[in-house]
């Protein structure tokens, strides 16, 4: 491990100008299993790798609905992850009670902002290990963002976080003219291809180690996982064997039941 | 101090002193039928003699499974809803499943007591299915105790509809065999009994909500009612 | 004689079979127990509004009484929120005032984030609502009848919505508060009703004029200087304060009013 004379205290900056303890936090980001997010004009997907720790456990959970129009995929420490998205639950809640409008998803990850920093600042604490994707849709559109927890945000077009993240974001870049117009799927087909990306050697996307989440116009927040992502696991693989490159798969059935059946 | 009632320079022109509580009327019945339950209730808001507005709907879905009608205080009904509606909305979040119909309808109950030193003023039927896909109707007094049966009306014409519902639902003082009852003869029964309560109540009237719950999901439709 | 008015009402020593006096009733450092508004003081009548071919229009007239003191003649009780709703008011003016601060702090919040989002009637109505709910359920109300009007949301719509000291909420395509409930509503109805999307802004206009004067003839609390406000694609208007014609001849022959026997 790395010793420093400045990483001690949060409040204490490095000679350099950094905040030592804010950059490990950062790192925490990049042990997280991968998550992927790109949107349409029309709509945001955001995708994430599932890891267990071990033949006897379950997958840890990697997206989290927020509300039926807002959801996360999360990377770092869970549990910091979970006290953030039940801040941010109660946030959506407080908005539809007092405004009668779901909660604007900027004022939700500047909120998110705000209290990162305060972790950054105060003697004592200790930033959030985690990095969020934002996915959310409201009056002003399909938004995706990455929180992180020097309590920066941004806004993207397409984002990848957690580790091998790089490799994401390769083929995100690449490709990410063509997500304006995208349909629903063709969005899902293009971030599972940046989530393999992700993956070691020797693995494969299966039904187990990913979920994804879809949110748009017309379409409640809903994750898809287990037996429902075989048929986006197929248009991936028919995608591959029919136009090779960049081809767009075929359209497929989308629309109103998935947000029905998502409780 | 003694002078002080005496020398206030302004009465209060219509109210004398504050009451935190209104009636707004209006009238809401359920019926549990052997698969399907109806819900239904008027849209008339009224306070005194005044028609507030002709369309203010008092019953809600909740869920895939139940729908609450409320009537009494219209705003504590309102809250009382925001309150139902976040209370499922963690629960979902928490089990990833709709809340049962059962335990809604105990929930409800805990939620009203827990006010019961400053109730809302709300008369409660809750309606849905129960475990084993009988339609269950639960009605609540303000302060939340609450009794599961197969029909109840209640608000401001529930004394006019419910001996009408024991008659032709239960079919008390019938020498006729009771039978189970169809979900087009339930919502005949029920369109006609707000028919003519809407001609005694004045507190009855204008649209009628009926809300039909089975396991396929839950069906609303509006209906027509005198509007004098 | 006890000279400290919190004990006033309660058991000389409290304590045993009561237990010591509430000091949120009764703070420490204060002369006299906490107050809460019992009845309004300064006070405005009727608001109507109603729904219009193109829009909303709100009516009100500018007097604030005290009692029945026409106390002061120019006070404005329709007032802009926002970029597409209005807010009338009826009752304490001191309350109604503590409202629009409370308004503007929202709104000025909201167009300080720039995130593209904006609070349109529905949500005003609602924020006013609950704001509203919450005071009646601190024996605290806000002593208002208010009625908000504009645009519904985001997609367009008209809005017309009532709130009240109590947290009543309607929606309508007529409202009246105070006398103008009793006395303009069954006007309104009759000529709204059934006709939202057809009446013009001149038929409007006309139908909210009559009724004001309407009360201006009834209603001992009015004045015939009234304002109207308007919310329609092309935005809020809020005319300045204009004179209703009234015919006062006949009280010419009438014992009490002009004829001496």
């Amino acid at each position: 491990m790395f010793r420093n004379q400045y990483d001690n205290d949060i409040t204490i900056w490095s000679p350099q100008g950094r905040l030592h303890q804010v950059e490990y936090a950062m790192e925490a980001v990049k042990q997280g299993s991968a998550c992927v997010g790109l949107r349409s004009n029309t709509h945001v997907v955001i995708l994430a790798l599932k890891r267990s720790p071990g033949e006897l456990a379950s997958y840890q959970k990697k997206l989290i609905r927020i509300d039926d129009h807002m959801g996360i995929a999360i990377a770092g420490l869970t549990s910091d992850a979970r006290v953030l998205s039940t801040f941010m639950r109660a946030e959506a809640m407080k908005s539809k009670l007092l405004y009668d409008r779901p909660l604007p998803v900027f004022r939700i990850v500047s909120a998110i902002g705000d209290k990162a920093q305060v972790n950054t600042q105060r003697y004592g604490r200790r930033p959030y290990g985690v990095g969020l994707l934002v996915a959310g849709y409201d009056d002003a559109g399909p938004h995706l963002f990455e929180c992180a927890p020097s309590g920066n945000f941004f806004d993207y077009f397409a984002i990848s976080i957690g580790s091998r993240s790089q490799s994401a974001k390769t083929y995100l870049e690449k490709h990410y003219e063509a997500f304006a117009d995208a349909s629903v799927d063709d969005l899902v087909v293009h971030g599972l291809r940046a989530l393999r990306d992700t993956l070691q050697q020797d693995k494969e996307l299966n039904i187990n180690n990913c979920s994804i989440g879809i949110v748009g116009k017309g379409i409640k927040y809903h994750t898809v996982e287990g037996e429902g992502l075989q048929r986006y696991l197929d248009l991936l693989s028919e995608a591959d064997t029919g136009a090779g490159g960049g081809g767009a798969p075929a359209q497929a059935d989308e629309g109103a039941t998935p947000m029905e059946t998502d409780m | 101090m003694l002078s002080h009632a005496t020398s206030c320079p302004v009465q209060a022109p219509v109210e004398h002193r504050f009451s935190p509580y209104t009636d707004n009327g209006g009238t809401t019945l359920a019926i549990a039928g052997d698969d399907f339950c109806v819900i239904a209730g008027d849209t008339r808001q009224s306070e005194g003699y005044n028609i507030n507005t002709r369309y203010a709907p008092k019953v809600f879905q909740l869920s895939n499974g139940a729908v609450l009608a409320t009537g009494g205080m219209y705003a504590d009904a309102v809250t009382l809803m925001k309150r139902l509606e976040q209370r499922l909305e963690w629960y979902r979040h928490q089990h990833e499943k709709e809340m049962s119909c059962g335990a809604l309808a105990q929930m409800l109950s805990t939620i009203l007591y827990h006010k019961r030193f400053f109730p809302y003023y709300v008369w409660n039927t809750l309606g849905g299915l129960d475990e084993e896909g009988h339609g269950a109707v639960y009605s609540y007094d303000p302060v939340g105790n609450y009794e599961k049966h197969k029909w109840n009306c209640s608000g401001s014409a529930g004394h006019l509809i419910q001996p009408f519902l024991d008659n032709q639902i239960g079919f008390k003082h019938q020498l006729a065999n009771a039978t189970s009852l169809t979900i087009p003869q339930v919502l005949k029964i029920t369109k006609d009994a707000f028919t003519s309560a809407t001609e005694r109540d004045i507190y009855t009237g204008d649209y009628l909500e009926l809300f039909v719950v089975t396991k396929e999901g839950i069906t609303k439709e509006k209906f027509e009612l005198k509007k004098d | 004689m006890d000279y400290f008015p919190g004990n006033w009402g309660n058991p000389r020593t409290g304590g045993e079979t009561y237990g010591p006096v509430s000091h949120k009733a009764m703070p420490a450092n204060h002369a006299t127990p906490t107050t809460r508004t019992q009845q309004p003081i300064v006070t405005g009548t009727s608001v109507l509004g109603i729904k219009y071919k193109d829009g909303v229009m709100l009516a009100a007239d500018t007097l604030a009484s005290y009692g029945s003191l026409a106390r002061f003649r120019d006070v404005e009780r329709l007032i802009k929120a926002g970029d597409s709703t209005v807010v009338g008011a009826s009752g304490d003016i001191s309350d109604f005032q503590h409202i629009s601060h409370m308004l503007e702090k929202i709104l000025i919040k909201e167009y300080n984030t720039e995130d593209g989002h904006k609070l349109y009637a529905r949500h005003i109505h609602e924020y006013l609502s609950r704001v509203m709910y919450n005071r009646r359920s601190n024996f605290n109300p806000l002593w208002n009848s208010l009625i908000v009007a504009g645009v519904r949301d985001r997609d367009g719509g008209k809005f017309l919505g009532f709130v009240d000291l109590q947290g009543t909420t309607y929606e309508a395509s007529t409202v009246a508060t105070g006398y103008g409930s009793y006395i303009a509503q069954p006007l309104l109805r009759k000529a709204v009703e059934g006709r939202e999307d057809t009446l013009t802004e001149e038929e409007a206009i006309k139908i909210l004029d009559d009724c004001m004067r309407v009360l201006y003839y009834r209603d001992a609390r009015s004045l015939n200087k009234i304002q109207r406000a308007t919310v329609n694609a092309s935005g809020v208007t809020i005319t300045e304060p204009y004179e209703l014609e009234s015919e006062w001849a006949f009280a010419e022959g009438i014992r009490g009013y002009g004829a001496t026997e």
